[in-house]
């Protein structure tokens, strides 16, 4: 049966409080989940103080000041600090999404509580494992499959089906939507998640692709694709303001319409 | 139905895990199916909550008298087949969610389709009869 408990292993127990930073007229409380593969204990979350005079104002800037200045230990990934990347997302205040674009004014309610990614392994810290979630987005064959003649210059598109892409082109792969699906939790091993789904339809609406039928066949399975119960967590998730769950709807119908 | 190997117990790469046994290329029909019987219940619903009504307080000879009209016959039936296969699809996806045991999960969708085609058999033998007025 699916598994509604964390694992005896997973279950978070105490957790350090550093001292408040020496000075601060102002700080803001992050609570940051903790778990070091090597020392064989649980996972903990310890609290920090940020002194918010020294920092920028996004979540990722508390915890690029707690690494300088309290804990060089914590560890978590980031690159872009623009939103670009999709290597700081993550679970802050109950909801996933990237460090670098979430104000930590925006967080209400006292401490900024950042966990991992859910449900998926951690690697340390705030850091998840997804080659699941790569590999899928990798067995969507997200290039452009033809088989006429490749021309001489670039392969053409009108301004209307361009525009068909509007909305899937700009996923990050961040994995903030896989990460926050019920459906994707209990059944990640066979169930491809909104985010390699969504690709999957940006491959499949784009004009110039050849093999839209091919895909569709890669997907027509009750659990790729027809584990979405259109539950609508990865559009609340998404820090890019996309809507897979509108993108899996539009799969499902052209499954529909192929066979009607 | 077969899940795939675990990465605990198996050394394949991650995309041989994802690609696995394939796309079972079904899926579609239930889905369109549960789609179908869904709308057909909603306009079904109606008609049915009125005829139940109208049986209420009424003996086995006035039930009889109800559903021999052939309309009310053929809205009972339909309602019956909707709903029972509405059940089946339904409960089958909460089967594959939730039953991750290969074996407790082939028993349950067997199961599953027994007690459905059995619920649906039993309520149409019991509307025929009334209505056929034996």
């Amino acid at each position: 049966m699916v598994e509604f408990a964390l694992p005896k292993n997973s279950k978070i127990t105490g957790g350090k409080t550093w001292p408040k930073p020496a000075g601060a007229t102002e700080t803001r409380e992050f609570r940051v989940y903790r778990w070091n593969p090597d020392d064989g204990k649980n996972p903990s979350v310890d609290t920090y103080y940020v002194d918010t005079h020294d920092c920028g104002p996004m979540v990722l800037d508390g915890l690029i000041w707690i690494k300088n200045n309290i804990d060089p230990s914590l560890t978590f990934r980031r690159s872009c600090r623009e939103g670009v990347c999709g290597s700081c997302a993550m679970n802050i205040d109950g909801q996933n999404t990237l460090a670098c674009t979430r104000s930590m004014h925006d967080v209400k309610d006292g401490a900024v509580k950042i966990n991992p990614l859910p449900h998926q392994p951690v690697v340390k810290d705030l850091v998840p494992d997804l080659t699941n979630f790569y590999a899928q987005y990798a067995s969507i064959e997200p290039w452009l499959k033809t088989t006429s003649p490749t021309p001489q210059k670039e392969w053409k598109q009108s301004h209307e089906d361009r525009e068909k892409l509007d909305g899937l082109y700009e996923c990050i792969l961040c994995a903030c939507c896989s990460t926050s699906c019920p459906s994707y939790w209990w059944n990640s091993d066979r169930y491809l998640g909104p985010a390699a789904l969504l690709q999957a339809n940006r491959w499949v609406k784009d004009s110039r692709d050849e093999a839209t039928g091919e895909r569709l066949d890669n997907l027509e399975d009750p659990f790729r694709l027809y584990r979405c119960h259109t539950i609508m967590n990865c559009a609340k998730a998404c820090p890019k303001g996309l809507n897979p769950a509108e993108a899996i709807a539009e799969l499902k119908l052209k499954m529909v319409e192929r066979q009607i | 139905m077969s899940a795939p190997d675990t990465p605990k117990r198996s050394m394949r790469t991650p995309l041989g895990r994802v690609r696995n046994l394939g796309a079972a290329h079904s899926g579609t029909s239930d889905f369109w199916r549960q789609r179908i019987t869904a709308v057909a219940m909603t306009l079904l619903m109606l008609p049915v909550i009125v005829i139940v009504m109208m049986t209420l307080g009424s003996n086995q000879a006035g039930a009889k008298v109800i559903l021999g009209s052939l309309p009310i016959a053929v809205i009972m039936l339909l309602f019956i087949v909707a709903s029972a296969w509405h059940m089946k699809i339904g409960m089958q996806v909460v089967i594959e969610d939730y039953v991750h045991n290969e074996k407790l999960k082939l028993i349950s969708v067997m199961l599953n389709n027994f007690f459905s085609i059995a619920v649906a058999l039993a309520a149409t033998y019991a509307i025929l009869k009334l209505s056929s007025g034996v």
